[in-house]
């Protein structure tokens, strides 16, 4: 009872050990999983888009729709690079290409406010999902690209690595000065920036580097589409993805999107080879029921759960030892 | 020697001058206050001051530095902060770490995080707010709210200290204290320019008064001055008003 305690009063010990488990759990998950991995990998690229989304746009208030733009760069640095570059350096190189295309596009589109910096990024993800598929057609008279087939365990275990390090990544600059200057836009940008926060230069650098994790994700997932073209790979669904794992897992804390996001690719994954098109029609009721009675997402839950188990076991240890007293 | 100066300060916002032509200065270790109706300007001239606003033409210098063209964190550094009318603050961050941002990002140069910790909890212990730190500012009254918005700007380290409409929405008593942080902040050696509706607030500290009236200046000179100002007293005071009251 005491360790119980112990844990559910403090959290972060807690959630460091779930977080291992977890971690462990991915790692040996080959040696039982089967057919499921891909399953998996699904799971873990929700988590990792649905975190680094929320790092940019929880935090700041801007809602971004760009992921999918990262996300499919990431797939194209495999479809141009995986005849010359080992996989993983084309990895390293997705995510820094989205991070150099997210410093340009952060830069013209952060001076924008509210939807029309939603709209504005949202546009970018079907202007370049069109300007790549004219340029294809018309310019290379080429119809997408097949992928280098790649060993699914490798691919396993380098999402989990990408996982462990969004997150790690995440947790700290979260805790960092950028965090709280972040944490300050998204409070007040106009007294964040009388504060003497160069607010332009936060944005953009916390844009960009929550990009980073979106394009390296894309070239991970690249090789088990085995086919891609400008329309595959630019999907907008992408951009949808992390706000339905960050809204339903919780926007306010760091596991809250991952949770939400792991969840979130469990059930497409498992549901949809069972139910197809009626999968969306369920997730909408799930989400609907989130919003409407956990306004903090899953990862409200812990918290609520918490004081009411917290509240159960200290009665019961009031009990035991008012018994204890009674027999002395 | 001043501070702060401004010459032929002007805005326009499309054809209409919201400042025009006003040359003010401000004193070191002065508190000089900036009264007028309402949309005569005053927080206009503050947003210009600290660059929430570009100016149109004319020049404000801080130190003999010129403002123009700086940005709102480039002016903070400076050594400028200002407060505003209606209360700007990280509404669910707890106090202590609204003043923490002060501390870490008001100042030039690398801030430690303990440096930045002890700057902000003096600063929250300044405004008799320590009791609060960890509440969000959100659950706060009016009155702490506005403390807070001054602690996160003494966090900031400044020569200058801007108030704009302090004690608007404080009760009576609320308005004595106020005036006696103003008077202690002063003390310390900071510079107070403020905006203020409360004539007993502002005859009652400040030691020069500048009155604007359709963004030009009408009159300046010591609280006595301008409570026997024929003009002020016309356009703003009112004929009944007096200056106690």
């Amino acid at each position: 009872m005491d360790l119980i305690t112990r844990l559910f009063g403090n959290r972060k010990w807690l959630l460091v050990g779930l977080f291992v488990l977890l971690v462990a759990f991915v790692a040996t998950f080959p040696l039982y999983g089967g057919a499921k991995v891909r399953v998996l990998i699904t799971m873990l690229v929700y988590a990792i888009l649905a975190v680094s989304w929320a790092l940019f746009s929880g935090t700041t208030g801007y809602m971004s729709l760009a992921p999918a733009a990262f996300f499919g760069l990431g797939i194209y640095s495999v479809a141009l690079l995986q005849d010359y570059l080992p996989f993983h350096i084309i990895v390293v190189v997705g995510g820094l290409l989205s991070f150099v295309f997210a410093l340009l596009v952060g830069l013209v589109t952060l001076r924008l406010k509210g939807i029309y910096f939603t709209i504005f990024t949202f546009g970018l993800v079907i202007f370049i999902g069109n300007a790549i598929n004219y340029m294809e057609t018309r310019a290379f008279t080429r119809h997408g690209w097949y992928f280098i087939a790649q060993d699914r365990t490798m691919l396993l275990y380098t999402m989990l690595g990408l996982a462990v390090v969004t997150v790690l990544a995440v947790y700290f600059i979260r805790r960092s000065r950028l965090g709280l200057a972040m944490q300050s836009i998204g409070g007040n940008e106009e007294a964040a920036e009388h504060m003497g926060i160069n607010t332009t230069m936060v944005k953009v650098l916390t844009f960009a580097i929550s990009s980073i994790f979106m394009g390296a994700a894309g070239a991970v997932v690249a090789p088990s589409l085995i086919y891609s073209n400008a329309g595959i790979a630019f999907s907008p669904t992408y951009s949808f993805i992390p706000i339905l794992g960050a809204v339903f897992g919780g926007m306010g804390t760091l596991y809250g999107p991952v949770v939400g996001g792991l969840v979130f690719g469990f059930l497409e994954k498992t549901l949809r080879a069972q139910w197809a098109t009626y999968f969306m029609l369920g997730f909408g009721v799930i989400m609907v029921v989130v919003i409407l009675f956990l306004p903090n997402g899953i990862a409200g839950l812990v918290p609520m759960l918490q004081s009411k188990l917290g509240g159960v076991i200290r009665k019961l240890r009031k009990g035991g030892q008012a018994e204890q007293h009674a027999n002395t | 020697m001043p501070i702060l100066e401004g010459q032929g300060v002007t805005k326009f916002f499309g054809g209409l001058a919201a400042v025009s032509n006003v040359d003010f200065h401000v004193d070191q270790g002065e508190i000089v206050g900036l009264i007028g109706p309402n949309g005569a300007g005053k927080t206009t001239l503050f947003n210009l001051i600290s660059a929430a606003l570009p100016i149109s033409s004319g020049e404000i210098r801080f130190k003999g530095q010129k403002l123009n063209g700086l940005k709102p964190h480039q002016i903070c550094k400076m050594g400028i902060a200002r407060t505003f009318q209606e209360t700007k603050v990280f509404a669910n961050m707890p106090v202590f770490h609204n003043v923490l941002v002060g501390a870490f990002f008001g100042s030039t140069g690398h801030v430690t995080q303990a440096k930045a910790a002890g700057e902000a909890a003096q600063a929250l212990e300044f405004v008799e707010l320590s009791a609060m730190s960890m509440t969000p500012v959100k659950d706060l009254t009016l009155v702490n709210q506005k403390r807070t918005e001054v602690a996160r700007a003494l966090a900031t380290k400044p020569e200058l200290l801007l108030l704009d409409e302090l004690m608007a929405g404080l009760n009576a008593t609320e308005i004595s204290e106020a005036m006696e942080l103003v008077k202690k902040i002063r003390d310390t050696g900071i510079t107070i320019f403020m905006v203020e509706h409360v004539m007993k607030a502002i005859m009652g500290i400040c030691e020069r008064i500048m009155a604007l009236h359709h963004g030009e200046k009408i009159a300046e000179g010591t609280p006595q001055e301008i409570a026997n100002n024929k003009k002020v007293i016309e356009i703003y005071l009112g004929e009944e008003t007096h200056a106690g009251s």
